[in-house]
């Protein structure tokens, strides 16, 4: 596997891109497994769109709520500290990204609102770009996991 | 994992360059664990702020008595004299919901509708007081039929109906006074009957749960102070706000010297509607509301009053007019001046100087729709400013101003540090307390919501999540009241608003109205007790 070319301004603005979204995953999810009352119960009763009926059964379930909470505290530290470091990046992102649209249409805008628009939407399309223009074999650990998969080869 | 595997197995292949790269971002998660363990100490210092600092008792509303005094014991047969819209929510603060009230609300309830669920669970957190209602008395047929109606088969906070075939309907007080099965009655007519009903309840020996404002003039006043203190009966006055928990906590707060030094307390009413201004004699289509000479004893219902042609908009709306209420004053002030009273316990105002007008709604009335009074009291060194409109609802709050923060007071509190305040200016300079937001806040916010919180936070916030996280049952303050009122009746002790509180309360509003209406400065001769 080659590392993607890009020119140097490129690479500067994902890299800070990534870091950045890595950084705002790692802060909620460490911010919640440090809040011992934390629980997303009242964000999955409140769904409204897609998928509503699953998340009411979700917040419902005292067991199925643990189990959710657990996934996505430690899914937003994963997800995190892989952006940062740049550790499996390229999945991190996919799944930072499936995350939000979680989030997304769990309660989207429009259906209180008027805008279809809102900060989850700019977040999951950074976490697509991110997906398609990776960095972390030009500055990142997959580097050296590229290098060491290279040397075996 | 990868990192160590790569480190031990094959490093000699692998540039320096490429481990240089390759870790680059490390550092970055150094500077994460800095940046996070300073936010959360300062976040932390910032709580310790709202209560140990502030040597402020636990969050928790203080805890309802568990076991309900008023089921136990002997059983207390109340009558009630007025069953207007009062008259019924007092009804229900004892225990008795209209029948047909609870049916919409369990309809509504069961149609997902969030307000009827939150009343109808208001009311089932009620307790059940052991008392019956044999005795009704209205001037208006319609109102006393549901009035019996309430008291034989209306529903119980336990969801029952109730079977009580001894509700009987008087046509005048004095004869439902007479009636020695009564022990208590509520009174809940127009203010102008107040002072005479409750002389006259008294001196039968019934306890009185009375509305306000208690009294029209200062006489009357002295009368019924001294009825009531000459018997043994119980007396509560309507100010039923003694039992909101929020005022508990402000006057800790003001016990605490949290605000400093106060000098200033504003308060006001703010309404913008022809209801609001007691202009209440046509229903939601024009039309006129119910009520005829033949329905309604009007003789009775003016009472010592002046004689006018039956109108019913005397009947509906009569506080507009000063021959039957203290305008303002009795139906508004009163709740504040009571509600200030036990935070600040300052007793009788020295002086009151009040002014207004009739300046927007131009149908017959005596009552101000824009009125102010001030109020000082030199001995503890304050100002009262009350101010009200009724042609515009913007709310102005309540506000207790002291020279290091001022506190907010409506259904919840906060209280926000003043940028030049002495006692808090080392905690204000380190960033502890910042002076753009409540420092405190009661009922307490259990999520922090601060810059970089997540979209699902935001969420949280936005959609008022938060509010129904907050701890404790919600009850109705008016039923709290009339507990109160009950328990003692039964055990002993003293009520909330007794006597001495209640004249306290009712001399301020009546200095209030009296320099409207003499437009002139009053003031309170704490050696004579009287107004000068």
């Amino acid at each position: 596997m080659k590392s993607e070319k890009y020119i140097k301004i490129q690479t500067i603005v994902l890299i800070l891109l990534r870091l950045v979204i890595g950084y705002h995953f790692l802060y909620e999810g460490v911010d919640k497994l440090l809040s011992p009352n934390w629980t997303s119960a009242g964000f999955l009763a409140q769904a409204n769109w897609l998928f509503s009926d699953m998340f009411h059964f979700i917040a419902d379930s005292p067991s199925l709520l643990t189990v959710v909470d657990f996934i996505n505290i430690w899914g937003q530290i994963l997800i995190g500290v892989g952006l940062i470091l740049g550790l499996f990046s390229i999945w991190a992102a996919w799944a930072g990204a499936l995350l939000i649209f979680l989030y997304y249409v769990a309660i989207p805008p429009f259906v209180d609102g008027f805008t279809f628009i809102d900060k989850n939407l700019f977040e999951l399309f950074a976490l697509l770009v991110l997906a398609v223009f990776p960095s972390s074999r030009i500055i990142g650990i997959d580097l050296l996991i590229n290098a060491t998969k290279k040397q075996k080869s | 994992m990868a990192d160590k595997e790569s480190k031990e197995g094959q490093k000699n292949q692998i540039s320096r360059r490429e481990v240089f790269k390759g870790l680059a971002a490390v550092p970055l998660l150094g500077v994460f664990s800095y940046d996070f363990w300073r936010r959360k100490t300062l976040e932390k210092a910032k709580r310790k702020i709202t209560q140990l600092d502030l040597g402020l008792t636990s969050d928790a509303p203080s805890v309802l008595p568990s076991t309900s005094l008023g089921s136990s014991g002997k059983l207390v047969r109340i009558g009630i004299i007025g069953v207007g819209a009062r008259g019924t929510a007092l009804l229900k603060a004892a225990g008795f919901m209209q029948a047909e009230v609870y049916k919409e609300l369990f309809d509504d309830s069961n149609n997902d509708d969030k307000r009827a669920k939150s009343k109808l669970e208001t009311y089932y957190n009620q307790y059940v007081l052991n008392v019956q209602v044999v005795g009704i008395c209205d001037v208006f047929d319609a109102r006393a039929e549901k009035g019996i109606q309430i008291a034989s088969n209306g529903i119980q906070p336990n969801g029952e109906a109730v079977d009580n075939k001894n509700v009987k309907r008087y046509r005048r007080y004095q004869d439902l006074l007479a009636n020695p099965d009564i022990d208590a009655v509520i009174i809940a007519t127009p203010d102008f009957h107040h002072a005479q009903m409750t002389i006259d309840a008294v001196n039968s020996g019934k306890h009185v749960y009375c509305e306000k404002a208690m009294t029209m003039t200062e006489e009357e006043l002295n009368n019924v102070y001294q009825a009531v203190k000459k018997s043994g009966v119980v007396f509560q006055l309507g100010h039923q706000n003694s039992k909101n928990e929020t005022f508990k906590r402000a006057k800790e707060i003001i016990d605490k010297n949290i605000l400093g030094k106060v000098t200033l307390i504003e308060t006001s009413t703010n309404r913008n509607s022809k209801s609001g201004a007691w202009i209440r004699h046509l229903d939601g289509n024009g039309n006129p509301k119910p009520g005829t000479p033949d329905s309604i004893d009007w003789e009775q219902w003016l009472g010592s009053t002046p004689k006018v042609p039956f109108d019913l908009e005397r009947y509906y709306g009569w506080p507009r007019w000063f021959a039957y209420d203290t305008g303002l004053a009795g139906q508004l002030f009163s709740h504040e001046i009571d509600a200030l009273n036990q935070v600040m316990g300052f007793g009788i105002p020295k002086s009151a100087t009040s002014s207004g007008g009739v300046y927007f709604y131009k149908e017959d009335r005596d009552m101000p729709d824009t009125f102010q009074s001030v109020l000082e009291f030199p001995d503890r060194e304050f100002t009262m400013l009350y101010t009200a409109s009724l042609a515009n609802s913007r709310s102005r709050g309540r506000v207790f101003m002291g020279h290091d923060a001022s506190m907010i007071v409506g259904s919840g509190l906060e209280v926000i540090a003043n940028g030049d305040s002495t006692q808090y200016r080392s905690k204000i300079k380190n960033g502890l307390i910042d002076t753009n937001v409540p420092f405190y806040t009661y009922p307490t916010n259990p999520v922090e919501i601060d810059g970089i919180s997540s979209a699902t936070e935001k969420y949280y916030a936005e959609r008022g999540l938060i509010d129904t996280k907050v701890q404790g049952k919600s009850m109705d303050i008016t039923h709290l009241h009339m507990k109160e009122w009950v328990d003692v009746i039964r055990n002993g002790g003293t009520t909330g608003c007794n006597i001495e509180k209640a004249f306290e309360d009712t001399v301020a509003v009546l200095m209030v109205h009296k320099s409207y209406v003499e437009n002139r400065k009053v003031e309170w001769d704490h050696i004579q007790r009287k107004i000068v």
